[in-house]
């Protein structure tokens, strides 16, 4: 008897132990997730926790682009994913529910996990079910997290992905600003652009050949009103991820430099000074610069033709004042002359004559030509545009309203705030070098596709604008 | 001529008056047996889906199979909790809707109760390479359609899709349907692993073993079925009964 009470005395004093070093599993914390591009905030516990996580799989239509919507697969309702925060030596307890609406059973891989399939396995759930797992947090890290189930591209490719950050057990050093960027290519049925429901194209999933490479989900997710913010003087953290399925990102922002970049998301190798970082499809890594002039940063893949094209395009907005030594913005506009200051003629033969118009179909032949040399990079092939950067051409009611005003922003360019098609742009367009005869072919053309009001413009009219404008 | 006697009986027999419909023997190809063809006998089938009110009718008779009676071993706790009571659909527009959130368990009781039985994984799969009669839409973009958009709330009924050269309705773009032996080709939930299984039968990878490793149709029904259990309940999940043909 008397060890029988000795045993208990022992049992409430491990009871109370457990109790002072952190709750028992059933009654774990239940962490706080966050979508794109919010990051939990840092953790500030010294000791190891036990958590819990509930993270619901959810098959729902939203916007890929304007006029686009595709069924994205979800881990809770976005994509990417929610952002998991924790921390190295945490004990977790995983809740994944899969909507009772999805069609599909879902789990997840956390490349976080050490164990068979991450996860996957003990979480592989039908519709209107929930499966548990617990796991713990050996290695540091920030790692990306998928659904892994048959087919297991096309999950990934419906935006299955997001990422978990294991945070060091000496934290990561403070920064002023922390944001979640996760890269991801998709695969329609219909070409860039094409308006309605996409539905997924295996075949083009399968050459690697995406319509879409987006950053956070869709185009524009991080432009405009929903550009990511800093002031100047700031330190910027961002947690980068790429989901795939196919695509490697060569991850860029225009207009700075990584201070440091945490290689692969690991925490132990730091690169300082780089300019580009290679994310690998289900890889991340975690990039940090100091923003020290105002202006528009843009993130970027520098797969250029992703960017311009396809939609890996995003924003950081920085404020504060203007700091000239460390960047003087255009200071003079010169003429350059590389033989020396006197207009020298290597032989006397004249100019080709540029052929000239006789017609509106020769002016929409000659027109498209322009089109295709001056304007096709940002306001696309059929007029579209780029969603939160380049304002549409197809269509478009800023264009058709007025033919002297499009006449104006071909011969001196436009700056500042428009409103096209109900959606506003602030951006610039810089003054094109076009003779009469190519502005009023191109614009012919431009008012001559794309359902615009087919209106012609004569290299009179040019004419007229030009001397508005020198007045 | 005895089936067609059989089959009068049959339709007699259900207030529904679902139909059967004859297929023929033949072959298919199954995604797990690569470069295989399996043969599958003449059967007969339900032309739809088993609706409510086809269920609801079951119920009443069978009142073991009740909401609330059924035992937590035969159904999940969701069963038929779209239903207004245990013996009541008590929505209209539901009767004609294919019933869903029904057990493998209920669904086999309930043909059983016709002297009938599920379709089989190899039966369903050889019905479900055929497209519409008409020739209207290939089956792919039909199954592609119906994949990428959430289920709704409230299911359209039986007969709205599309109907293949047997006369049999909604094999695609509805539901789900329950098989027979839905557990038997089954992926792990790991898909990539599977093939350390070695077997082919056991083998959901996506690049080892399969037949057409881009017949992602197929294998998301393989996926689906594997992800269930016998008394697990889904919002989009019905079933049809077969009759085998005596030979």
């Amino acid at each position: 008897m008397k060890q029988l009470i000795a045993l208990w005395a022992v049992f409430l004093l491990l009871g109370t132990v457990t109790v002072s070093g952190g709750r028992c599993l059933a009654s774990g914390e239940e962490l706080v997730l966050t979508d794109a591009p919010e990051v939990p905030p840092p953790i500030k516990r010294s000791k190891a926790a036990n958590l819990v996580v509930h993270l619901e799989t959810k098959e729902l239509r939203k916007r890929m682009a304007d006029g686009v919507d595709y069924t994205f697969w979800t881990f809770g309702g976005s994509v990417p994913g929610k952002f998991i925060r924790i921390r190295e030596g945490d004990s977790v307890e995983f809740h994944l529910q899969n909507h009772p609406s999805s069609k599909m059973p879902h789990n997840i891989d956390l490349h976080a996990v050490t164990g068979p399939g991450g996860g996957a396995a003990a979480s592989f759930t039908a519709p209107g079910h929930s499966s548990v797992f617990s796991f713990k947090a050996l290695n540091a890290g920030l790692y990306v997290y998928h659904c892994a189930t048959a087919p297991v591209g096309m999950h990934i490719a419906n935006g299955m992905y997001g990422l978990i950050l294991v945070e060091p057990k000496e934290g990561l050093p403070k920064v002023d600003r922390e944001y979640y960027v996760m890269q991801g290519d998709f695969y329609t049925k219909g070409k860039n652009g094409e308006p309605g429901l996409q539905p997924f194209s295996m075949e083009k999933a399968l050459k690697e050949q995406p319509e879409y490479v987006v950053f956070n989900g869709s185009v524009g997710a991080m432009t405009g009103d929903k550009a990511l913010k800093a002031k100047v003087g700031e330190t910027v953290r961002l947690y980068v991820g790429n989901g795939g399925p196919n695509l490697i990102s060569s991850f860029h922002v225009i207009g700075e430099i990584f201070d440091k970049v945490y290689i692969e998301g690991g925490t132990k190798s730091i690169n300082e000074n780089v300019q580009t970082t290679l994310i690998p499809a289900g890889g991340s890594a975690i990039v940090e610069f100091k923003v020290e002039v105002p202006g528009t940063a843009i993130l970027v893949d520098h797969s250029i033709f992703r960017t311009f094209n396809k939609g890996s395009l995003g924003m950081l907005k920085v404020e504060g004042a203007e700091d000239k030594s460390v960047y003087s913005g255009k200071l003079s506009d010169e003429v350059y002359m590389p033989e020396g200051s006197t207009i020298q003629t290597v032989d006397n033969a004249p100019a080709p004559k540029q052929l000239l118009a006789k017609n509106k179909a020769d002016q929409m032949t000659y027109g498209k030509r322009v089109y295709e040399n001056a304007c096709m990079a940002c306001h696309q092939s059929s007029g579209t545009g780029i969603a939160g950067a380049f304002p549409p051409l197809a269509a478009s009611d800023f264009l058709n309203a007025d033919k002297s005003r499009a006449i104006q922003t071909v011969l001196a360019g436009r700056t500042g705030e428009i409103v096209v098609n109900g959606v506003k742009y602030n951006s610039v367009m810089p003054a094109q070098q076009l003779n009469d005869e190519d502005v009023a072919n191109v614009l012919t053309y431009v008012y001559g596709s794309w359902g615009n009001s087919a209106k012609v413009v004569s290299s009179g009219d040019v004419k007229t604008e030009r001397a508005k404008l020198k007045k | 001529m005895n089936w067609i006697l059989s089959f009068l009986i049959f339709s007699g027999n259900l207030a529904s008056g679902a139909d059967l419909k004859s297929v023929p023997e033949g072959t298919y190809r199954p995604l797990l047996a690569k470069g295989k063809t399996t043969p599958v006998a003449a059967f007969q089938i339900d032309e739809t889906a088993v609706t409510n009110s086809d269920f609801q009718l079951f119920v009443k008779s069978h009142p073991e199979w009740r909401r609330g009676v059924v035992k937590a071993l035969f159904a999940d706790s969701k069963y038929l909790h779209h239903w207004r009571t245990g013996v009541e659909v008590g929505d209209k527009s539901l009767e004609k809707a294919p019933v869903v959130n029904v057990s493998w368990f209920a669904a086999k009781a309930y043909c059983e109760s016709r002297q009938m039985r599920l379709p089989t994984v190899d039966e369903w799969e050889y019905l479900a390479q055929f497209g519409p009669e008409s020739g209207k839409g290939d089956v792919k973009s039909i199954i592609l359609e119906w994949y990428s958009a959430p289920t709704p709330e409230v299911l359209p009924n039986v007969r709205t899709t599309f109907s293949n050269r047997f006369g049999v309705w909604d094999v695609h773009g509805l539901i789900w349907e329950w098989n027979y032996d839905f557990n038997t080709a089954f992926v792990t939930g790991e898909s990539r692993g599977d093939t350390a299984l070695e077997k082919s039968m056991f083998c959901g990878s996506g690049a080892v073993g399969a037949a057409d490793p881009s017949d992602y149709a197929a294998f998301m029904r393989f996926g689906f079925r594997s992800s269930l259990k016998g008394n697990f309940t889904v919002a989009n999940l019905g079933f049809r009964c077969v009759k085998e043909i005596q030979k």
